[in-house]
């Protein structure tokens, strides 16, 4: 629908039924969908404005940049193969057999586990190298973006185990397609949410 | 219809109440005393503007009311919308809305650009002090932070830069300046955010801590203004007060010169505690030897309190600030201040003073420690700490271990206008509001017997 | 799953239909038991909050009286009273109350879309007001740093409840935003899905409108409150100095290096202008309702309406910095920021007029909703122009920090809404409980609090002229404020304590008639938008019976030509609307 036209006519002049036989809404897909892109525009502006903020505090005299763990890349990989091992799962889920659909599901969590683990690793790593949450705002900043990133990732895992014990309950697939679907939309946005903040921080 | 009477009538008492205000009324603005008249040339533009408007929609409201209400055989008119009505108030608007904004914008780029000519001060907000700092005679103000603030160093200048050596300090909360000499006021915290404003000079800015913010004006009429922090600061906001006065060339530089430089105020010589000895020898007869107090003489415990604070009271004694009309007990210590000849001899016995071992006082109060203990925590540890040890960053005494009738005595006097009132005194003046925090004698023996745990 | 579309009996088999009383009052799904929980818990902060509001004006109007209120205790009530008002009471009554109650019954849809997310929304909000009021029984007290919570001051020693009670603030507004991103999920995705056969968005009553909008700016402008909460529990809990510069507390220099309060201001004020127009759209959406319903008129130019709110809602993320022209951040911004908030008072006035132009030719009902909405038009222009005085940035120099603005925005966002709020109810309260209410009664009401807040707030004007400062427990003094600014300050609280007592009429009254009120007909203001068209009054769970309402028309069909009656309800099909000219 074109927003613009339709927010310009004059609704008092055509009377009668518009549309269909049936209600319809303004977009085709499925009212979970449609929440859950609102909410991943909500969540990039949570992450979006601590990067303004990230910006902003890095202006001031104090600012010690951070030499990020090299471990990043690695995790990075994890996240990747996460999201591309849901991206499986989704194509598997609208075909009509669904071989491998465990395989690729419960792969692309495990991933992400792996993924928090070693995001903890850093963590962990810059704590022995004496780099404390206090020490520095660069620090406070990766340990909070970082933290956030996990704690998304955790919401996911969550929505993600429900739809797991479904799936090993034996569910038929095309019940659990939205969910995967919505799963896969999820962990795309928090691979490119983490692209950002993984570039923001090697780049500062 | 009674809506349409009362909106209409609404409409002229609002006006009639503006102009009974703003030709002659007790509130409305103040009379401006520097030379943004421009700033008052964009409100009225403002208020003429907003004024048309407020009177013609209300009224023409009024009589849509009162002409279009229900009667039998009435009907409404079907009308969806008027594009061309919409489209001429949305020009007539827009030329309002220009018409407040240019001068607004055109004023503002006045305000952020500096004129070259304008000589330069700074404002330092402390919970909850203003203090004053003027460049010496090289023109520029020395470095100064947060990090080398001490008790010596209250302004936290750098003690390595030249430039600082000859800034003039003013620890107090009372500045002056040149009338018809454009300065720049650059604005500096300690703790928090303040706001420095004199309404009549009609521009304000925010003091922010760990940055340099400033504003700039031009005072054309002399007199002596409020100053005031405006920008919510904790507990002692309300009191955080100060002057500005505004006074002829001559004047000021009389003034100025009067001040002591940083430099001056590091390397005063030490205090000379034989003599201070000796001149307590008078004190001693009602303080005691050791400064314990004595209670029959109506003298409180003075050991424990540090030197600037008795400095400061001797002072007061001798200046009247203490011991004027109500107050008999503070008028017997006025001859005896007087007997400290010059700010030497005060600042001897003072330091004298602090020397004797603090050794707490015997309690004489019984009362409600519990409300006593909730009323300190809640409005006097702000300033007093949570100890009752008292420091000089808020300018408060030691209260823990010292004379608890005295403290009774005074709190009255506070709440009573018999100690704080002086105009010298503005730090007592900030007790005479705080002291209200407890309601009667009552409470004031609760806290003087929660302040007697604090040992 | 593709996109299903609801067909009716589908939907009625899908309903979860409650048994128990337990489960049909406490824990319901249905939109209309939620919008009361909502709304009843909202009013009940509220009240909490006007208590404060008379306990710190007694100090303000009788310092010699009032000797109970401490500088600490004024300074917390101050602040728990702004930040009850503002997010507690409106947010949630406009949002979670209005917006539950109104959505699904003015789309014509049986429920939300997650009713169940619709549930656990209020239940969240329980929690967050349960942590608002603990705050006042721990040690320290609430936080009294004001209710915009600036640190560093917040954090120090010198400000009442800085150890708990700043902490519990943070958290239970952190909670309320989790509870306000599940409710407002929930309204967006109902409007955009779950309309009706036949309506289109642009054939959406403005309450609709209004709290859509709303609740979109919610959505995106509350992550902005959510970080700044975080970043300072970091700072206050963990040590870190996101917003703590090197300072000194009660003598003592902190750990804390480098971080920039000025940044907290700009994160906040991202929030809360924003957090203005999620009270203040709603509130134009349901006094247009209103305003039509009562005057037997359409909403004059119902587009421009519409594309006043969608302009306002952008504008308002764009014009925060005007709550910071003396806050020492960068001057220069204050040209973009003045010309911006100066342009958002164009779609605004816009809205002043149209409002007025439906009254204008129209046939007044001079009913008691009605007197509210005329009273929230007449608010409404005086806090909106002095709103041209604060935004223009020269003049905020002289007023900003002064009574000035206190009134301001209590005429803007205070009164207005609240004004909205009572006319929605009177004008909604048949439907909601299937009652009238006393109309003598309400219109009592009406003049106690509209002539009771314009006492208030009119004189409260002129102390900021005077520039009298606000946040300030006792004026001391000086020179320049004369004695009889206090006498101007009992007056005011006089006029408080009047109004705040004059709202038991408003209590007993709508208390009174639940039970007996004369009983309502269904629709008994001959209103043409959807929610009044049900089968049942007040509606039932489910709403709609066994079919949904096909929708053939506007909102606003009044005093169409030619038509019998004077409103044409929007469920009425195009063929029983008599042709003009036969």
């Amino acid at each position: 629908m074109s927003f613009f036209k339709n927010i310009t006519t004059k609704p008092w002049e055509r009377k009668g039924v518009i549309g269909g036989l049936e209600p319809e809404g303004a977009f085709e897909s499925a009212n979970e969908k449609v929440a859950l892109s609102i909410f991943l525009v909500v969540a990039s502006v949570v992450f979006s404005l601590f990067t303004v903020g990230y910006f902003l505090r890095m202006e001031l005299p104090d600012w010690r940049p951070l030499s990020e763990p090299s471990q990043l890349w690695f995790n990075t990989g994890l996240l990747i193969a996460s999201s591309l091992l849901f991206q499986w799962a989704k194509n598997i889920t609208q075909r009509a057999d669904d071989k491998n659909l465990r395989l690729a599901f419960f792969g692309g969590g495990v991933l992400a586990v792996l993924f928090i683990a070693g995001q903890l690793m850093t963590w962990a790593s810059l704590q022995e190298a004496g780099l404390f949450l206090t020490s520095n705002p660069a620090n406070a900043f990766y340990y909070l973006m970082t933290g956030l990133h996990a704690a998304h990732l955790l919401g996911g895992l969550w929505v993600w185990s429900k739809s797991s014990i479904r799936l090993l309950s034996g569910e038929e697939a095309a019940e659990l397609k939205l969910s995967i679907e919505l799963c896969t939309l999820y962990w795309h946005f928090l691979l490119i949410v983490w692209f950002i903040l993984f570039a923001l921080l090697l780049n500062t | 219809m009674a809506l349409a009477v009362v909106v209409v009538l609404l409409v002229i008492g609002t006006v009639i109440f503006h102009f009974s205000q703003a030709f002659g009324g007790p509130w409305y603005f103040t009379e401006i005393a520097t030379d943004w008249g421009l700033i008052d040339f964009t409100i009225n533009v403002t208020f003429w503007v907003t004024g048309a408007a407020f009177i013609i929609l209300n009224l023409f409201m009024a009589w849509c009311v009162y002409k279009y209400r229900h009667k039998p055989g009435h009907k409404a008119v079907y009308e969806p919308e008027n594009h061309k009505l919409e489209m001429n108030l949305t020009v007539i608007t827009t030329i309002g809305v220009v018409a407040m904004l240019a001068p607004g914008l055109f004023v503002w780029a006045n305000f952020v650009t500096v004129p070259e000519e304008a000589l330069q001060y700074e404002v330092l907000g402390s919970q909850w002090q203003w203090q004053f700092r003027y460049p010496g005679a090289d023109g520029q103000l020395g470095a100064a932070d947060v990090s080398n603030v001490t008790e010596e160093n209250p302004f936290g200048i750098n003690p390595q830069d030249p430039y600082g050596q000859d800034d003039v300090v003013v620890n107090d909360p009372n500045m002056h300046l040149a009338v018809n000499q454009p300065v720049q006021a650059l604005l500096r915290s300690h703790d928090v955010l303040h706001n420095y404003t004199v309404t009549q000079f009609r521009v304000k800015m925010d003091l922010v801590p760990g940055m340099v913010s400033y504003l700039w004006f031009d005072p054309t009429k002399e007199g002596t203004y409020d100053l005031l922090c405006e920008e919510l600061c904790g507990i002692g906001h309300y009191i955080m007060r100060g002057s500005v006065t505004v006074e002829s060339q001559e004047d000021f530089d009389a003034w100025i010169a009067a001040q002591p430089t940083f430099a001056e105020t590091q390397s005063g010589p030490e205090p000379d505690l034989i003599a201070g000895q000796a001149a307590y020898a008078i004190c001693a007869t009602c303080h005691g030897a050791q400064g314990e107090g004595n209670q029959q003489l109506n003298s409180p415990k003075i050991a424990g309190q540090k030197a600037w604070y008795t400095e400061r009271q001797l002072n007061h004694f001798k200046v009247g600030a203490r011991g004027g009309d109500g107050d008999t007990n503070g008028a017997a210590m006025v001859p005896m201040a007087m007997t400290l000849a010059d700010d030497a001899a005060v600042r001897n016995v003072s330091a004298y003073i602090e020397t004797f071992p603090d050794e707490p006082s015997t309690p004489t109060i019984s009362a409600d420690v519990a409300n006593g203990g909730d009323i300190y925590d809640r409005n006097c540890a702000a300033c007093h700490l949570d100890d009752g040890s008292g420091t000089w960053y808020t300018d408060a005494p030691a209260l823990a271990g010292m004379s608890d009738w005295y403290f009774v005595t005074q709190i009255s006097n506070f709440l009573a206008g018999i100690r704080g009132m002086h105009p010298s005194d503005t730090y007592g003046e900030q007790m005479v509001s705080m002291s209200t925090a407890m309601a009667d004698l009552e409470e004031i023996n609760d806290v003087a017997a929660y302040i007697n745990t604090l040992r | 799953m593709a996109y299903v579309p609801l067909a009716d009996s589908d939907h009625e088999t899908e309903m979860h239909h409650p048994h128990s009383f337990v489960e049909k009052y406490v824990w319901s799904q249905d939109h209309k038991v939620i919008a009361i929980q909502y709304g009843g818990l909202a009013v009940f902060t509220g009240v909490v909050g006007l208590v404060l509001s008379l306990l710190f004006r007694m100090q303000l109007g009788f310092p010699e009286t009032a000797t109970f209120i401490d500088p600490s205790f004024y300074y917390q009530a101050v602040t728990m009273h702004g930040m009850i008002m503002v997010v507690y009471l409106l947010t949630a009554l406009f949002l979670g109350g209005f917006g539950n109650y109104m959505i699904p019954l003015m789309c014509g849809a049986r429920d939300m879309v997650f009713p169940f997310l619709n549930m656990l929304s209020v239940w969240v909000f329980l929690v967050s007001v349960i942590i608002l009021m603990a705050s006042f029984f721990v040690s320290g007290g609430p936080t009294g740093g004001g209710w915009t919570l600036y640190p560093p001051q917040t954090n120090l020693a010198g400000t009442p409840g800085h150890d708990m009670g700043i902490v519990l603030m943070l958290i239970s507004l952190a909670v309320f935003i989790v509870a306000a991103t599940m409710g407002g999920l929930n309204y967006v995705v109902t409007v955009l899905q779950y309309r009706c056969r036949g309506l289109t968005m642009m054939r959406l009553p403005l309450t609709v409108w209004g709290i859509f909008v709303a609740t979109l700016l919610a959505l995106f402008a509350f992550p902005a409150l959510l970080v700044s909460a975080i970043m300072m529990l970091f700072d206050i809990l963990l040590g870190t100095s996101f917003f703590m510069p090197a300072i000194i507390e009660s003598g003592t220099p902190l750990d804390h290096n480098g971080g920039s309060p000025i940044l907290f201001q700009h994160l906040f004020w991202f929030f809360g202008h924003p957090e203005v127009y999620i009270v203040a759209l709603p509130a134009f959406g349901l006094v247009s309702d209103v305003l039509s319903v009562h005057a037997r008129k359409n909403i004059f130019g119902y587009r421009m309406m519409v594309w006043a709110i969608i302009a306002i809602g952008g504008l308002s993320f764009i014009v925060w910095a005007h709550h910071m022209y003396v806050s020492g951040m960068h001057p220069y911004f204050g040209f973009f920021f003045a010309t911006t908030t100066l342009i958002i008072a164009v779609p605004t006035a816009l809205k002043v007029y149209n409002w007025i132009l439906t009254l204008w030719e129209g046939d007044i009902r001079l009913n008691a909703p009605m007197y509210f909405a005329i009273g929230f038009i007449f608010t409404f222009i005086h806090g909106g122009i002095t709103g041209l005085f604060l935004g223009n940035v020269v003049i905020d120099l002289p007023l900003s920090d002064s009574y000035f603005v206190v009134a301001h925005f209590h005429m803007v966002m205070g009164v207005s809404p609240v004004l909205v709020v009572f006319a929605a109810i009177y004008h909604w309260y048949p439907l909601v409980t299937g009652r009238m209410f006393n109309e003598g009664m309400a219109k009592l009401h009406f003049w106690c609090t509209f002539l009771g807040t314009y006492a208030i707030y009119l004189p409260m004007h002129y102390l900021g002229f005077l520039g009298v400062p606000r946040r300030y427990y006792a004026l001391g003094t000086t020179d320049f404020i004369p004695a009889s600014a206090q006498d101007l300050n009992t007056t005011i609280t006089i006029a408080a304590l009047f109004v705040g007592a004059a709202q038991l009429l408003f209590f007993i009254n709508i208390i009174w008639s639940l039970r007996n009120g004369p009983k309502a007909e269904s629709n008994p203001w001959g209103a043409a938008s959807l929610e009044w068209q049900t089968p049942d009054t007040p509606p039932v769970h489910g709403n709609w019976g066994a079919s949904l309402p096909t929708v053939y028309r506007w909102a606003y069909d009044y005093s169409v030509p030619g038509a019998a009656e004077d409103f044409i309800s929007q469920d009425t099909p195009e063929n029983s609307e008599p042709q003009k000219d036969s």
